[in-house]
């Protein structure tokens, strides 16, 4: 004897979330009744694995059947073949697009191509997420960038009304977005020990202080718009080579120097070396705010900061108190050389890189 | 040209790509009406097209409006080929037709495709202007209601009930037209929709002049079902309940509406005046045929009958009987009578009926006092008989003129016949409850129909007379040519119910029985009622209709099922007809003998709901019986289980016997405790003497092949009580017993049942999950025994309760409501399993205050029951009310004498086993008897909960049963009644079968859904699926489904929404007062 069809249809769709969970993990159906098992799931309601693996396969092939809507949020809420009650859609949807940081740490900055997707094998056997899971992670990505690629506005916001995702998660996926398209180099060695999360927040950074949308939109004119968030805004990376003089100007660097010095002296331990060292640091962040015009000085920008600076930091042993003290003072310093004039693009500048090179300073 | 039917194209959206190059559609529409065509403009490539069309409109006929549907499709411009179908919508214009149903159809409806599903939704807009008066036309019957429900629809106020209706059209099946084999899967899955579709809609049409004609303005518990016999045809056929219904002002709806029953209900002095009066109103008792039946006892219907009237065992002899017209059944002839027809004289006239005539009078339509109602105002219900059934084996290669209706006409005319014959045998005049189906395998078919024996009370029927103006409906019934007596026994006939009436409490008239105690009609103990000591009552009842909410039942109810495979030898014709026919009386004792065992091991005395389906296969037939078990408080305490070796040969005999009592009596005893049965034990001493010191016990027995001779030298007294002997002296025995064990316990949290509410549940909250589930399995195995199969069958379906109870148990505590179980054997080895039903999850504090108030009071005296479930929140007590006076009716304690159950079955069988030769054969289960309604009281209580804030506007709810607990229907939008095909040529690319049924499913769900928001709505009741018909072939990657669902479409409101919430318990409170005053 044996079961040849088994299906459970109810008015309102039931969706166990645990079983969804399961399904999103790219678990077969026997491997699922087996978690499930472990679980306890037997001592609910006298079930027997026989009722486990029937309403197992039930649930993988109602979800599977909703994929397809998943694919474009929007269309959950309208569509009519199934009744899933609003609070669920969100969930549904929410869970859907979540994503491993291990896996999107791979994927960060790559070409979201079928050459990418086909070696998904590796990055699946590297991070131990199942391929099937890999797969919808990857596609994902490349749907919400197909989508939000072409579209005028804010990225975040863009992403949120398309596949209405809560907020936080739409940020980590600008990140995404924001990585696939500028193609930051992130896979370098020395760039591995950094997490998803500490690219995501740098990227939200770049979106946020960076791009044309940055610096209030609705000055700009309508055609220049587009792409304002996923591009680093073209005449701000051409001014960044106006604070070259910071380095160039050996009068305007020693006073740099001496300014920063004064406010720094007896507050940190590795005053001696910092003040030696204060012109290689200092060369090395405004020499990469100078290269930003070439894109694949952009590309670079992480490995740059990595080895410029964070490195040589790292090597001599400050503290993130003694890192986070001497940005901020190198920062406010330059503001008193009286004949430094780009005051505006430095605060720009120096703002995003001192909440990058924080983020990024931890071993 | 009484109508004009205008149809608005808006907009779709979600179309599917039908360019693959630019990835887009041009898009338009054509809307048909009749031969009429219309299109809008192509909108191109667009996946949202936006027609916004003109108004097209057809100037029809009413009647074209009844019959057709409107049919929209969607079509991809293509310049160079044909224009491709992306699909069709169906619009059934029917609810536009009545003022007091929807006015307009706007909304997003699916575009289906029978290939390819759901392709994106198209919005309308629909409305039909009515010309004239509409009940005018002859041909046409725009403005009759119907309705699924089997209950007074809950906005609307029953003025009269004026019967059965019946009707049945038959047409060729487009899948057997020769043009089936050039044309498209398509095309002919089209053309049988389409077909089904407007043979549905002039069904509708005919019953409704039938009701025109009876003077009515409504059908209830409509009922229609298709018959695919294949190449003799499809029928469809439906049955209902001709009412005039009278919509309840706004004003007074709150409190009607919420407890339809109290309120609207014949309750107070106008009835009482009715029946009082000895005048002309009084001259139509509804049936007259067995006036003095009740109360003095002696004249009894069935003495009063002819001497060719069947006697007390009436059920196996009308039979035996009718086995001779069986005959004529195989031979063809258009039958002109039953043989020796039903049981009386009067019944003469009938028999012309079943010649089809199209303008039947409402006269010959008295002859079939059946009602498909299943509840009941209180009052209604006088006695109930208990089941009746009867079964009938045809051949469909036999029909002379496949083409004409008649045939299948008189087929059922005849088992009508028989079911009300069965009726009058169980001194009932009526048949509540009631249903047909029919099981086709190949050019067999089995016509069943069941229902419930019933004394109905006939001021009902007069009520309406005096305010509604009704004189037609009196014209029609008062020439009845079987009418008894002249108009002062009449008189007395009224007056005698009257006083009837003040002798039996509401709360367990029902149970008492209706028929003769000195002849019964089959073997049962009776006793004394044991809520008002003077009436007599069975110790077991069975039926088919739902809980009376007046009924007073102790603890909770629960699904009770019986399970039964029987192979058969495949076969040809006639011999494969009559193999069959001697199989179904076995199956139907073996189903009861089943159900009473689990009855029994469940400390209950009653079954409601009581459904037998037999469905016909190849090599097998499969019997399902599922019912609810309750303990009516009126009807004494079961005995328990005992089991008799017959061989008390050795000691591990003996040992072994002794291990099972132990298990069946700890069964017993967690059962007690599962369903709260706790009958006050003193009752016994209490009223000891009245009830007869007797050997009550009876047996059963297992293997039908027994011979019931050595029965009687048993010593079967088991303790006080009565005890059911189980004798094991073979296998079979031993295997039911275990069977009997093996029913898996329900979870804790869950009840079941498959009436609409469950007793001693009243506090739902507004959690509800309709669902489907549909099994197929595969016998491995072709040899097997029949006990094997009754393992997986039986196995099948506990798995199946087991699997729905883990999917839901995020709803505990809940109740799985109106679990309705069909089974098929669509090929050779194959069982198909489908269930509906609708989880409603409870609240459980409450629950438990309610459940001590209710055991509480079911022990003790009425006003402290009135008082506790007051506190509860419950008004609808009246019910319960003690009778006043003594009943003036002497009744002779009388001491019966014990009759051996087993032996008369098998008496019964014997006879039928000898009379069944022929193909048509039918046998009967005629059981025990039955009661009032189950809705005030659960419903009252309900509408004192507080409601979570209600999800979206376009949220349609579903659900089998007749409400939706927590809210309030303002109005019946109309009925839904839907017909699909799917089919599919890959199989496996959408799933495998499961696959291909779960998405089918779904999507018939959805288009209904649609269709009820587009009329308004916001629910659909009634749900059912009347037919779910997979066929597939993997080997070609091919599978095909059909689907029929009906349902009514509704507009509810929360209860906690409206602000009428005081003075609606207040009017409550006094309509039970009110109620009070006339019992």
């Amino acid at each position: 004897m044996s079961m040849e069809l088994d299906v459970f249809v109810g008015n309102t769709t039931i969706m166990d979330m645990e079983v969804y969970q399961l399904w999103l993990d790219g678990l077969t159906v026997s491997d699922a009744v087996k978690v499930r098992m472990d679980e306890g799931a037997l001592l609910e309601c006298e079930a027997n694995p026989e009722v486990l693996t029937s309403d197992t396969m039930d649930q993988f092939r109602t979800f599977q059947m909703c994929e397809r809507l998943l694919h474009s949020p929007t269309k959950l809420g309208s569509q009519l073949l199934y009744q899933i009650p609003a609070q669920n859609q969100i969930i549904l949807i929410e869970r859907y697009y979540e994503f491993d940081s291990v896996f999107a740490r791979e994927v960060l900055g790559k070409k979201l191509s079928k050459g990418t997707k086909k070696d998904l094998d590796d990055t699946s056997c590297k991070t131990g997420i199942t391929l099937k899971s890999c797969r919808r992670q990857f596609d994902n990505f490349k749907r919400v960038f197909k989508v939000v690629e072409e579209l005028k506005g804010p990225l975040v916001e863009n992403i949120q009304r398309h596949f209405l995702l809560s907020d936080t998660l739409a940020r980590d996926y600008a990140a995404i977005v924001f990585f696939a398209n500028s193609r930051f180099e992130t896979g370098k060695r020395k760039l591995q020990y950094l997490s998803f999360q500490d690219f995501a927040f740098c990227a939200g950074q770049l979106i946020s202080y960076w791009t044309i949308g940055a610096m209030g939109a609705p000055t700009v004119p309508d055609s220049m718009m587009e792409d304002m968030d996923v591009d680093l805004e073209k005449e701000f990376l051409n001014e960044l080579k106006d604070l070259k003089v910071l380095v160039n100007d050996k009068d305007m660097m020693d006073q740099h120097k001496i300014l920063v010095c004064a406010a720094l002296r007896g507050k940190i331990k590795v005053y001696k070396l910092m003040e030696v060292n204060f012109k290689n640091l200092s060369r090395a962040l405004i020499n990469l705010a100078s290269k930003l015009t070439h894109t694949k000085d952009v590309r670079d920008l992480f490995i740059d900061l990595v080895e410029k600076f964070i490195e040589p930091c790292r090597y001599d042993r400050w503290t993130v108190a003694e890192i986070t003290l001497f940005l901020t003072h190198y920062t406010n310093a330059a503001h008193c050389l009286g004949t430094f004039r780009h005051q505006m693009i430095w605060d720009r500048y120096m703002g995003v890189i001192k909440s990058c090179i924080l983020q990024m300073y931890h071993e | 040209m009484p109508g004009k039917l205008k149809a608005k194209i808006v907009a779709g959206r979600h179309l599917p790509v039908m360019d693959r190059a630019s990835d887009l559609t041009d898009a338009f529409v054509e809307v048909k009406f009749g031969n009429t065509t219309f299109k809008t403009d192509v909108f191109p490539k667009s996946l949202n097209p936006q027609w916004n069309s003109e108004w097209f409109k057809f100037e029809v006929d009413d009647e074209d409006l009844q019959d057709e549907p409107l049919q929209i499709t969607v079509l991809d411009h293509d310049t160079y080929s044909a224009n491709d179908a992306i699909g069709k919508v169906y619009i059934d214009i029917d609810p536009l037709l009545s003022c007091e149903a929807a006015t307009v159809i706007s909304g997003w409806l699916p575009i289906y495709d029978t290939i390819h599903g759901i392709r994106g939704e198209i919005n309308v807009l629909v409305k039909v202007d009515l010309f004239n008066d509409l009940n005018r036309f002859r041909q046409s019957s725009c403005g009759v209601k119907f309705f699924c429900t089997t209950s007074i629809p809950r906005c609307y106020r029953v003025a009269l009930v004026h019967g059965f209706v019946e009707e049945l059209v038959v047409n060729e099946d487009p899948e057997y037209q020769w043009i089936d084999r050039i044309r498209t899967p398509r095309a002919s899955n089209e053309a049988r929709q389409r077909l089904i579709s407007l043979m549905s809609g002039e069904l509708q049409r005919k019953i409704g002049l039938k009701v025109l004609e009876m003077g009515g303005n409504a059908v209830v518990g409509y009922l229609q079902c298709f018959d695919l016999e294949g190449e003799s045809g499809l029928v469809v056929r439906a049955i209902g309940t001709a009412c005039t219904l009278d919509k309840l002002s706004p004003g007074t709806a709150p409190n009607t509406t919420t407890h339809t029953n109290t309120h609207t209900l014949p309750n107070t002095a106008p009835t009482s005046n009715a029946c009082n009066s000895p005048s002309k109103d009084s001259k139509e008792p509804v049936f007259s045929e067995d006036p003095p039946h009740s109360l003095s006892g002696p004249p009894t219907p069935l003495r009063t009958l002819p001497s060719s009237s069947p006697p007390p065992f009436s059920p196996s002899k009308p039979c035996s009987r009718q086995s001779s017209s069986s005959d004529t059944d195989l031979s063809l002839t258009p039958r002109i009578g039953m043989g020796s027809g039903g049981s009386v004289g009067k019944e003469a006239g009938p028999l012309k009926t079943l010649l089809r005539q199209h303008t039947q009078s409402a006269l010959e339509q008295r002859e079939f006092p059946i009602f498909t109602l299943t509840c009941f105002p209180p009052g209604f219900l006088v006695h109930v008989g208990g089941v009746v059934s009867t079964r009938s084996v045809k051949l469909l290669d036999r029909i002379h003129n496949p083409d004409e209706p008649e045939t299948r006409d008189a087929w059922w005319e005849e088992i009508r016949q028989e079911i009300k014959s069965h009726a009058k045998a169980l001194g009932c005049h009526a048949v509540v409850g009631y249903s047909e189906s029919t099981s086709i395998c190949e050019e067999v078919c089995i016509l069943s129909a069941s229902g419930t024996a019933a004394m109905l009370n006939p001021r009902f029927m007069r009520e309406g007379c005096l305010d509604t103006g009704g004189s037609d409906h009196r014209l029609s019934r008062q020439p009845h040519p079987g009418m008894v007596g002249s108009e002062r026994g009449e008189g007395e006939v009224s007056s005698t119910w009257l006083g009837f009436e003040d002798a039996s409490p509401p709360s367990c008239g029902f149970v008492h029985i209706p028929y003769d105690e000195f002849n019964m009609p089959f073997p049962a103990q009776l006793t004394y009622c044991y809520h008002c000591r003077r009436q007599k009552v069975p110790d077991v009842l069975f039926t088919t209709i739902d809980l009376p909410a007046e009924a007073e039942v102790t603890g909770k109810g629960c699904l009770i099922q019986a399970r039964l495979c029987r192979t058969k030898k495949k076969a040809q014709g006639e011999v494969n007809a009559t193999s069959i026919s001697n199989l179904l009386p076995f199956m139907e004792y073996e189903l009861h003998t089943q159900l009473m065992n689990k009855l029994k091991l469940r400390s209950m005395n009653a079954l409601f709901g009581l459904r037998i389906q037999i469905s016909v296969g190849e090599n097998m037939l499969l019997g399902l019986a599922s019912a609810t078990g309750v303990y009516l408080s009126a009807l004494p305490a079961p005995g328990g289980i005992q089991i008799a070796g017959k061989t008390p040969s050795d000691l591990s005999y003996d040992q072994h016997i002794s291990t099972m009592q132990k298990r069946i009596d700890d069964t017993i005893a967690k059962n007690k405790e599962l369903y709260n049965i706790h009958p006050p034990e003193c009752i016994e001493e209490v009223v000891g003497s009245p009830i007869p010191d007797r050997q009550r016990s009876s047996r059963l027995f297992r293997s039908t092949s027994e011979s019931s001779d050595e029965l009687s030298e048993l010593d079967l007294s088991h303790g006080k009580k009565d005890a059911f002997v189980l004798e094991i002296d073979d296998t079979d025995a031993v295997e039911d017993i275990q069977s009997l064990l093996t029913d898996a316990p329900i979870p804790a949290g869950f009840y079941s049942c498959n009436t609409e509410v469950m007793p001693g549940i009243h506090n739902w909250t507004s959690g509800l999950q309709m669902f489907t589930s549909v099994r197929v399995y595969r016998l491995s195995n072709a040899n097997l025994t029949n006990q094997g199969l009754n393992k997986i069958f039986t196995d099948l379906c506990e798995n199946l309760l087991k699997s729905l109870y883990f999917k839901l148990r995020s709803m505990i505590p809940c109740c799985l409501c109106h679990l309705n179980f069909t089974v098929a054997v669509p090929e050779e080895e194959l069982i198909q399993v489908a269930v509906t039903a609708v989880a409603m999850s409870f609240d459980k504090e409450t629950q438990q205050a309610a459940d001590k108030a209710l055991t509480r009071g079911s022990g003790e005296n009425e006003e402290q029951l009135q008082f506790s479930m007051e506190m509860c929140g419950e008004s609808t007590i009246s019910n319960n009310q003690p009778t006043a006076k003594p009943s003036g009716v002497p009744e002779s304690a009388m001491v019966h004498s014990s009759r051996d159950r087993c032996s008369t079955w098998l008496e019964l069988l014997r006879l039928k086993a000898h009379t069944i030769r022929r193909g048509s054969v039918k046998t009967i289960s005629s059981s025990e008897r039955c009661s009032p309604l189950p809705e005030g009281r659960s419903r009252s209580l309900r509408s004192t909960r507080s409601l979570p804030c209600g999800a979206p506007v376009t949220v349609v709810k579903m659900t089998p049963l007749s409400f939706l607990p927590g809210t309030r229907i303002v109005k019946y939008l109309g009925i839904i009644n839907m017909f699909f095909i799917r089919e599919t040529t890959s199989l496996r690319e959408e799933g495998g079968v499961s696959g291909f049924l779960h998405s089918f499913i779904a999507e018939v769900f959805a288009m209904v859904r649609a269709h009820v928001a587009a009329l308004g709505g916001n629910a659909l009741v009634s749900y059912s699926m009347k037919e779910c018909v997979f066929m597939e072939n993997p080997n070609k990657n091919q599978a095909q489904c059909l689907i029929n669902v009906s349902g009514d479409a509704v507009i509810f409101i929360r209860e906690s929404d409206q602000e009428a919430i005081p003075p609606l318990l207040t009017s409550r409170q006094t309509s039970s007062t009110g109620a009070d005053g006339t019992t």
